[in-house]
């Protein structure tokens, strides 16, 4: 057990991946020499050589690319996106051929590419810097797309990624990236496609993933000194999802708040809350609420602690499903 | 239209061989065709064209989705396809239908894609490293390259032996030339000389859109802005295609980076059968590329070159026969079981679509109607 950032514990995740299997390659915009622009790679590209770990051209659409046809020659590429903004010229390679690939072979290709991505708010940072796309990609069959909440599942969750024989798109929480944690370099939390109770409690769910999770704990704490017993889910996976875990605690409790940083519009709380009021119902006290970015473009950054879910907000949904 | 003046051309129109200074390299990698390859290269093309047409008649019949012929791109296809090498991987676009049988591929398999039965159709490992055909214009250029990348990572090319070295050629059409990821596919490529021939077959329409609105430059001449060797060609003539086509594969397989080739030739028939060329294309210019078809002035190579009226015959006999069987066999694919739908989405055990592939096939089964007392 040691402490380290979250940036430190998916360096040595990485670190640890690719000193398990030489056909872990890295690569992206700056990550070799550089480390990427928030060092997540540093040191990789000395360790390991500059044919595994390389920057590429400033081309999103070449990196994704580029790390499909060195998966269908037998490498496990994982490339760094160097902004949740600047997905998007990949987005035509990610879903539809990586996403696809495997499908469109009937088994007879693995696709085992992890796309990183540091996204979210909370920095204080330029347009296109800020950014939650996750929803785009949840909703796109044949990938998987995890978010780890802490350094510990970090290092873990990245290493599970890089070892799945499907793509990942994998979310970093940049806002988290210099929060330290105990990370347990012998065991994992769980297998990174399951949701875990990371505060058990009577009356309300909250339910987040990514940079959400500790604001949902700080929120658990206020509540519970108000007499409110909170539950905290963190999804870890946001396709799939793990359903057992969410509609028990559901079931458990009987009211839910998912909170997330994208525009709630089709997001993935809109997935959860449809999906528990199919499955726990009739043990719902309350609808589902969520409490998400407005539905307008990430604003600028003086204005983003208006826009994102905050302790004050989250309260102020646990306050309306209490009233039911 | 006269063919561009750049175009590199042995085999003329009327089928005698051209010469020049700047073609005998050239001519003297096609001079060790044999005679068995130079009868691969005809009854290929002729075969071929046969079923391609016949394909385009049962799409009519209703038996496909859709057809994408291949009619008039012959040439280039199977010239350059027998100028790969066995361990070669090759990304086409998806009317590459002649090089597709020369790596193994049946026109069966190809129709499981137009008739809905699969958006695949093969395992590449099992087919002459053939990958699958790519509906998105020009996605294939990437992987391409990144398979080339790869070759390059594996020591795989440019130890000097030609018969192991390995490289990577991807086709891709005229309309493919505006799209993004051709251009970033030679960036990356030129960036860490990638072993891979990028091959153009500028069949001078993507749909109705003709390729002047694409480029008023000689579409090869983008590639020496990225610094890659490139040459034209004329892609009607089999013999060029297969030594300009050879001589590129051997120096990208050699360690000399990626090499940039276009084949001038005509897509004799609709882009797909959903398409009418009659509204945008003139018979002047349908005349012009007759003239110039492969098949015929290659049959006229071969027959001055002493092949016999037999093996013409010969290969007329064969297409009658292939196309008989193909369609015979097109009509008895069956439609998979729904099953299908939620196989192989992912690689790994996915519980949420194992719920749904259950409860379809629960929701499927309560309308079929119980068998009676026999």
């Amino acid at each position: 057990m040691s402490t380290m950032t979250m940036a430190k514990a998916l360096n040595e995740g990485l670190r640890a991946a690719m000193a398990a299997d030489d056909k872990v390659l890295m690569f992206g915009e700056e990550v070799g020499q550089l480390g990427g622009v928030f060092r997540i790679t540093e040191g990789l590209q000395r360790e390991f050589g500059p044919t595994r770990v390389y920057d590429t051209p400033l081309a999103e659409s070449g990196i994704v690319g580029t790390a499909i046809g060195l998966a269908m020659r037998g490498y496990r590429p994982v490339c760094e996106i160097q902004f949740d903004g600047f997905v998007f010229p990949a987005f035509d390679q990610i879903t539809t051929q990586l996403a696809k690939l495997t499908y469109r072979h009937e088994g007879a290709l693995s696709m085992p590419v992890v796309i990183r991505i540091p996204y979210g708010g909370h920095i204080g940072a330029v347009e296109h810097h800020q950014e939650s796309p996750e929803a785009y990609f949840a909703h796109t069959p044949g990938l998987r797309v995890v978010s780890p909440a802490t350094a510990h599942d970090a290092y873990w969750m990245i290493q599970d990624s890089i070892s799945s024989p499907d793509p990942v798109i994998f979310l970093e929480p940049k806002s988290r990236y210099w929060q330290k944690g105990e990370v347990d370099t012998a065991a994992r939390q769980a297998p990174m496609e399951r949701a875990v109770v990371v505060r058990e409690g009577n009356d309300v769910t909250l339910i987040g993933h990514g940079a959400m999770v500790s604001m949902l704990l700080q929120v658990a704490e206020i509540a519970e000194e108000e007499g409110t017993s909170v539950e905290v889910i963190d999804l870890r996976s946001v396709s799939p999802i793990d359903w057992d875990t969410l509609v028990a605690s559901a079931q458990s409790t009987g009211r839910v708040v998912v909170a997330q940083e994208a525009p709630g519009n089709a997001s993935v709380g809109s997935e959860i809350a449809a999906t528990l009021a199919e499955r726990a119902f009739y043990t719902l006290e309350a609808p589902v609420v969520r409490v998400s970015g407005f539905d307008t473009p990430f604003p600028p950054a003086q204005l983003e602690s208006s826009y994102l879910p905050s302790v004050d907000r989250i309260l102020d949904a646990i306050d309306r499903v209490m009233a039911y | 239209m006269p063919l561009s003046p750049d175009a590199l051309q042995l085999l003329r129109p009327d089928g005698s061989i051209a010469t020049g200074d700047h073609l005998q390299a050239y001519q003297a990698i096609a001079d060790t065709l044999s005679d068995d390859q130079l009868q691969l290269m005809y009854r290929t093309m002729v075969v071929t064209r046969a079923l391609d047409l016949e394909a385009g008649t049962l799409q009519r019949q209703g038996q496909m989705a859709l057809w994408v012929p291949s009619v008039g791109q012959e040439a280039c296809q199977v010239g350059s396809a027998l100028a790969t090498r066995a361990q070669d991987t090759i990304f086409p676009a998806y009317r590459e239908h002649s090089i597709a049988r020369l790596r193994g591929v049946s026109m069966l398999q190809i129709v499981k894609l137009m008739r809905g039965l699969t958006h695949g159709g093969w395992d590449p490992k099992e087919h002459g490293n053939f990958h699958l055909y790519t509906l998105v214009l020009s996605a294939q250029t990437l992987h391409a390259t990144g398979y080339a990348m790869g070759i390059g990572f594996d020591g795989a090319a440019g130890s000097g032996d030609l018969d192991k070295d390995e490289a990577t050629i991807v086709y891709f059409g005229d309309g493919s030339t505006s799209e993004g990821d051709t251009h970033e596919s030679m960036v990356f490529a030129q960036s860490y000389q990638a072993p891979i021939v990028f091959f153009l077959q500028n069949n001078h329409w993507a749909i109705s859109t003709p390729v002047r609105v694409q480029s008023r430059t000689p579409l090869y001449l983008r590639a020496t802005g990225y610094g890659i060797p490139s040459v034209q060609i004329d892609g009607n003539d089999p013999l060029i295609s297969y030594a300009v086509t050879k001589h590129n594969m051997d120096r990208a397989r050699s360690g000399h980076g990626p090499q940039f080739i276009e084949a001038l030739t005509y897509r004799m028939g609709a882009h797909t059968t959903s398409d009418d060329p009659t509204k945008y294309r003139d018979e002047e210019e349908l005349q012009f590329w007759a003239e110039r078809d492969p098949i015929g002035r290659f049959r006229v190579f071969l027959g001055n070159r002493g092949h016999s009226e037999e093996f013409f015959d010969e290969v007329d006999e064969q297409a009658r026969d292939e196309v008989s069987d193909f369609r015979r066999d097109v009509l008895a694919l069956l439609a998979p079981p729904s099953s299908k739908i939620f196989e192989h989405v992912y690689s790994s055990p996915h519980k949420n679509l194992e719920e749904q592939a259950a409860w379809l096939a629960e929701f499927e089964d309560s309308f079929i109607p119980k068998e009676g007392p026999t």
